[in-house]
C-alpha cells in the first residue's frame, strides 16, 4: 500500500518540477534576445516613429495640449455637419471600455465636466454613455444598440480590445454617424478620427532611458508588469527591452504584477533578499508606491525608479527625495474626443490621426505638478488636464 | 465518529517505529505538508543561502501571515463540510470600505475598524444562514456572496478604489516590535497570525471544536448526537469571515490599497487547507496542518521568483497542487476506509 502513495508524491513533485523547467527556458532567453512571441509585439518602423514624435513640436496652443496634434493630416468633414434642427444639441454617444482603473476613473471625470461645458454653450445635447466593464461582447452590443437607435449624431467608442472591437467600429461607420476612436486603437481606418497620445513604446523608452542615464553601468534593474497580452503594455515592455539590451545595466527580471500593491511588494521584498535593487521599471505607476515601501520597509536606500503621474507616486517621490521620472501617458486626451465631436458635427476639419503629446514629468516639473494637484486624492493622474473646466476641483476630489 | 483531529492518518497497529514514521511523512497529515515545507526551504536556501537569515526568514512569515489567517479561516468551514469562495472578495471589499470611509484621517481608524468587523460578521452570517437554514449549498451561497460584493463594490466606488489608509490602519499589517535582538523587527502581522493559529488550535480541541469535526464527518449523525448543525456552521462561516477581515486588514496594511487586493484569494486559502491534507467535504484535518499548507504554498511561490518563473505560472501551479492534493486524499480513504 505504501509504495502508490510515495509514487504520487514523487509524480507531483515531478509535475512541478517540469513546469517550472519548460517555463524556465523561454524566460531566460528573453532577458537576452526577444522570443518569436514578444517579436510580434515589436514593429521596429512604429517604435522609430514614436521615438522621434517625442522630439516634434506639437501644433497648437501649448496652454491646451488635449487639442495639441503632431504632425497632423487633416481630413475635411463637410460631409457630417449637421444644419438647421439637427446642429441644435445633438445627442452624442459614447462606448466605454471600462472604469476599471483610477487612470480611467480620472480620464471619465474629465470628459463628463468637458461634456458639461459643452452641453452650456449648446454644442451637445444628450451625452449617451455605455459602460462594458472590460467586456468585449458587452461593447459590441453597446455599439450595436447605439447604431439601432439612430439617435447618435456622433459616436465616440474607447475599446477594450483592439482586434475583437473592429467589426463593430466597422458597423458604427456604416451608420453614417461619424465615428471617433481614442485611447486604444482597432485595426480599420473607417472612423474619421483616432485619438491617441504618442503611445506605448515612446513611454517605455522614457522610463528605460531615464534609468540607463541615471544608473551606473551594472546596476541591477527590476522590471515590474502588470498582465502580458496587453498592447499599450507590451509596446512598453518592448521598447524598454530594446534599450537595455544596448545598456550596460543588468535586468534581474520581469515579474507580472497584476498591478496588486500587496503583489508588488512582496516581489520587491523578495528581490531585495536575494540582492541588491538599484533601479525599477514599471510598465504602469499603480502600486510603485507600495514597491518603493518595500525598499523602507527593510532599511535600504531607495532605488531610481520609473513610476507614471499618478499623485500617490509623485507625492513619495517628492517627500523622499527620490531619483525618479513619472511617464506620462496623457489622461487629457479624455477631453479630445468629445472637443473632435463638436468640430466633426461643426464641418470643421480634424487630424485623420489625433497624436496628442505625451511629456513624462520630470524633477524639475515635479514641484510644480503637485502644488497644481495639492487638494487632489492620491489616485489621481496629474496631467489630467480639467483645470479650466466647470466643476474643478470638487468634481475630480469627490469620486 | 469523532477522530482525534492531531492523528487522523495513524491505524491502529501501525507497529513498528520506522514504519510509523514513514506513515505520517506520506500519509497527508500535518507531518507530510511540514516535510514538503522543508524541502522546499532547502530548495530556497540553496538557491538563495542569505535568506537563511532571521529577518528575511521573519519577512517571509510577514508577507505569509495573510494566508495563514485566510486559510485558518477557511479550515472551519472546510472541516465543517462547506465551502467559503467568498473571502477574496471580502478582503477586497474590506480594504476598498477602509480607504474609502477613513480618506487618510487618522481618528476614524479606530470606528472603520470596528465597523469592518461588524461587516465581517453580517457576510458571515449570511453566508451561514443562507447555507444551513435556506439550504442553498455552500459553494453557490459563497459564490453569489462574492460576486455580489464585487460587483457592489464596483457600483459604489465607479470600478476604482478612493481614499487612502491611515498611519495608524497600517501598523498592524506593514509595522511592528522594533529593535528585538538578532531578528531586528518582529512584525506585527506575525504575531497576530501566531495567535490566531494558536487560538485555532485550542479551538479545535474544545467542545465547539470537536461538534465542528463531529458535523463535517457525518451531520445526521452529529444531529442525532444532540448537535445543532446549522448553529455550528454558521459560527463556522462567522469565524472564516472574520477572519478575511483580519487578512484584509493586514494586507491593506502591508501594501496599501489597490482595485486588485484579494483577487483569487479564495483560491489560495483552499489551495492551502486541501495542501495540509484537509479532506474536502469535512470531518478530517488537522488546522495546524492548514497552517503548514499555506506557509508552503507562501514558501512556494518564493522559490519561483528565485528561480525567476513569471508570476502568470501561479495559477497552473495551484490548480495542479488542488487537483493533487485531492486525489491524494480521495486514494488514501478509499484505500484505507476508517
Amino acid at each position: 500500500m505504501r509504495p502508490p502513495r510515495a509514487l504520487f508524491v514523487g509524480a507531483a513533485a515531478l509535475s512541478l518540477t517540469l513546469t517550472a523547467c519548460t517555463t524556465d527556458l523561454p524566460d531566460d532567453e528573453a532577458g537576452e534576445s526577444p522570443s518569436p512571441d514578444e517579436q510580434d509585439w515589436f514593429d521596429q518602423e512604429e517604435y522609430e516613429e514614436q521615438l522621434a514624435q517625442r522630439d516634434i513640436e506639437p501644433e497648437g496652443d501649448p496652454d491646451e495640449p488635449w487639442l495639441q496634434a503632431i504632425d497632423p493630416e487633416y481630413v475635411d468633414t463637410s460631409e457630417f455637419a449637421l444644419e438647421g434642427a439637427d446642429a441644435e444639441e445633438p445627442t452624442v454617444c459614447f462606448s466605454n471600455a471600462s472604469v476599471s482603473n483610477p487612470w480611467r476613473v480620472t480620464g471619465w471625470i474629465t470628459m463628463q465636466q468637458q461634456v458639461e461645458a459643452l452641453q452650456e454653450e449648446g454644442e451637445i445635447g444628450e451625452f449617451r454613455v455605455s459602460d462594458a466593464a472590460d467586456d468585449d461582447n458587452q461593447q459590441i452590443s453597446d455599439i450595436q444598440a447605439f447604431v439601432d437607435s439612430g439617435d447618435c449624431a456622433a459616436i465616440i467608442i474607447s475599446p477594450s480590445t483592439t482586434a475583437t472591437l473592429t467589426p463593430a467600429v466597422e458597423e458604427a461607420c456604416e451608420s453614417g454617424a461619424p465615428v471617433i476612436v481614442f485611447d486604444r486603437g482597432v485595426e480599420t481606418d473607417c472612423m474619421v478620427t483616432f485619438i491617441h497620445p504618442i503611445g506605448g513604446y515612446a513611454y517605455g523608452a522614457d522610463a528605460a532611458e531615464f534609468l540607463v542615464d541615471e544608473l551606473e553601468p551594472g546596476s541591477r534593474v527590476l522590471a515590474l508588469r502588470i498582465l502580458p497580452g496587453v498592447d499599450v503594455l507590451e509596446h512598453r515592455w518592448a521598447a524598454a527591452q530594446r534599450i537595455f539590451d544596448d545598456s550596460e545595466l543588468e535586468l534581474i527580471g520581469h515579474e507580472f504584477t497584476e498591478g496588486d500593491g500587496a503583489q508588488i511588494k512582496d516581489i520587491v521584498t523578495q528581490e531585495l533578499q536575494s540582492g541588491e535593487v538599484d533601479g525599477i521599471w514599471m510598465d504602469a505607476g499603480d502600486g510603485a508606491v507600495a514597491g518603493l515601501e518595500a525598499f523602507e520597509d527593510q532599511g535600504r536606500p531607495y532605488p531610481v525608479i520609473a513610476g507614471e503621474d499618478e499623485l500617490s507616486f509623485l507625492r513619495e517621490w517628492q517627500e523622499n527625495d527620490i531619483t525618479a521620472i513619472a511617464p506620462v501617458y496623457s489622461n487629457f486626451q479624455w477631453r479630445t474626443p468629445v472637443l473632435a465631436a463638436t468640430q466633426i458635427l461643426n464641418g470643421e476639419e480634424v487630424p485623420e490621426e489625433w497624436v496628442l503629446p505625451q511629456e513624462p514629468i520630470r524633477e524639475d516639473e515635479l514641484d510644480e505638478y503637485l502644488d497644481l494637484n495639492s487638494d487632489m486624492p492620491s489616485l489621481h493622474y496629474a496631467k489630467f488636464g480639467g483645470e479650466d473646466l466647470p466643476g474643478f476641483p470638487e468634481a475630480w476630489q469627490d469620486r | 465518529m469523532t477522530r482525534a483531529p492531531q492523528h487522523p492518518t495513524r491505524r491502529p497497529g501501525a507497529g513498528r517505529i520506522a514504519r510509523s514514521a514513514v506513515t505520517r511523512l506520506l500519509g497527508g497529515g500535518s507531518t507530510t505538508v511540514f516535510a514538503l515545507l522543508i524541502v522546499i526551504f532547502v530548495g530556497i536556501f540553496t538557491m538563495n543561502p542569505a535568506f537563511a537569515q532571521p529577518p528575511s526568514m521573519l519577512a517571509f512569515a510577514k508577507q505569509a501571515a495573510p494566508l495563514v489567517v485566510l486559510a485558518v479561516g477557511q479550515y472551519f468551514v472546510i472541516v465543517s463540510g462547506e465551502l467559503d469562495l467568498s473571502v477574496g472578495s471580502l478582503v477586497g471589499a474590506q480594504v476598498v470600505i477602509a480607504a474609502a470611509l477613513i480618506d487618510g484621517a487618522e481618528s476614524r481608524t479606530v470606528p472603520v475598524l470596528l465597523l469592518m468587523v461588524a461587516f465581517g460578521v453580517l457576510v458571515g452570517l449570511v453566508n451561514g444562514l443562507v447555507t444551513t437554514v435556506l439550504r442553498v449549498p455552500s459553494i453557490i451561497t459563497t459564490l453569489g456572496t462574492m460576486l455580489v460584493l464585487y460587483g457592489a463594490i464596483r457600483l459604489w466606488t465607479g470600478g476604482a478604489p478612493t481614499g487612502a489608509l491611515s498611519e495608524a490602519f497600517r501598523r498592524a499589517g506593514r509595522g511592528g516590535i522594533e529593535g528585538v535582538p538578532v531578528v531586528g523587527q518582529l512584525p506585527w502581522a506575525v504575531l497576530i497570525a501566531a495567535a490566531i493559529a494558536a487560538a485555532a488550535v485550542a479551538l479545535m480541541r474544545a467542545p465547539y471544536g470537536r461538534v465542528l469535526m463531529a458535523t463535517g464527518d457525518n451531520d445526521t449523525a452529529a444531529t442525532y448526537s444532540g448537535a445543532r448543525v446549522w448553529r455550528v456552521r454558521t459560527t463556522a462561516f462567522v469565524l472564516s469571515s472574520l477572519l478575511a477581515t483580519v487578512a484584509g486588514i493586514l494586507i491593506g496594511g502591508f501594501a496599501g490599497v489597490t482595485a486588485q487586493v484579494g483577487e483569487g484569494l479564495e483560491f489560495m486559502a483552499i489551495t492551502a487547507v486541501v495542501l495540509g491534507g484537509v479532506v474536502l467535504g469535512g470531518g478530517h484535518g488537522a488546522v495546524i496542518a492548514a497552517v503548514g499548507g499555506a506557509l508552503a504554498m507562501e514558501a512556494l511561490f518564493t522559490l519561483f521568483i528565485q528561480f525567476d518563473l513569471p508570476a502568470t505560472i501561479q495559477p497552473t501551479v495551484q490548480g495542479l497542487i488542488i487537483i493533487a492534493a485531492v486525489a491524494y486524499a480521495a486514494r488514501r480513504r478509499s484505500t484505507h476506509p476508517s
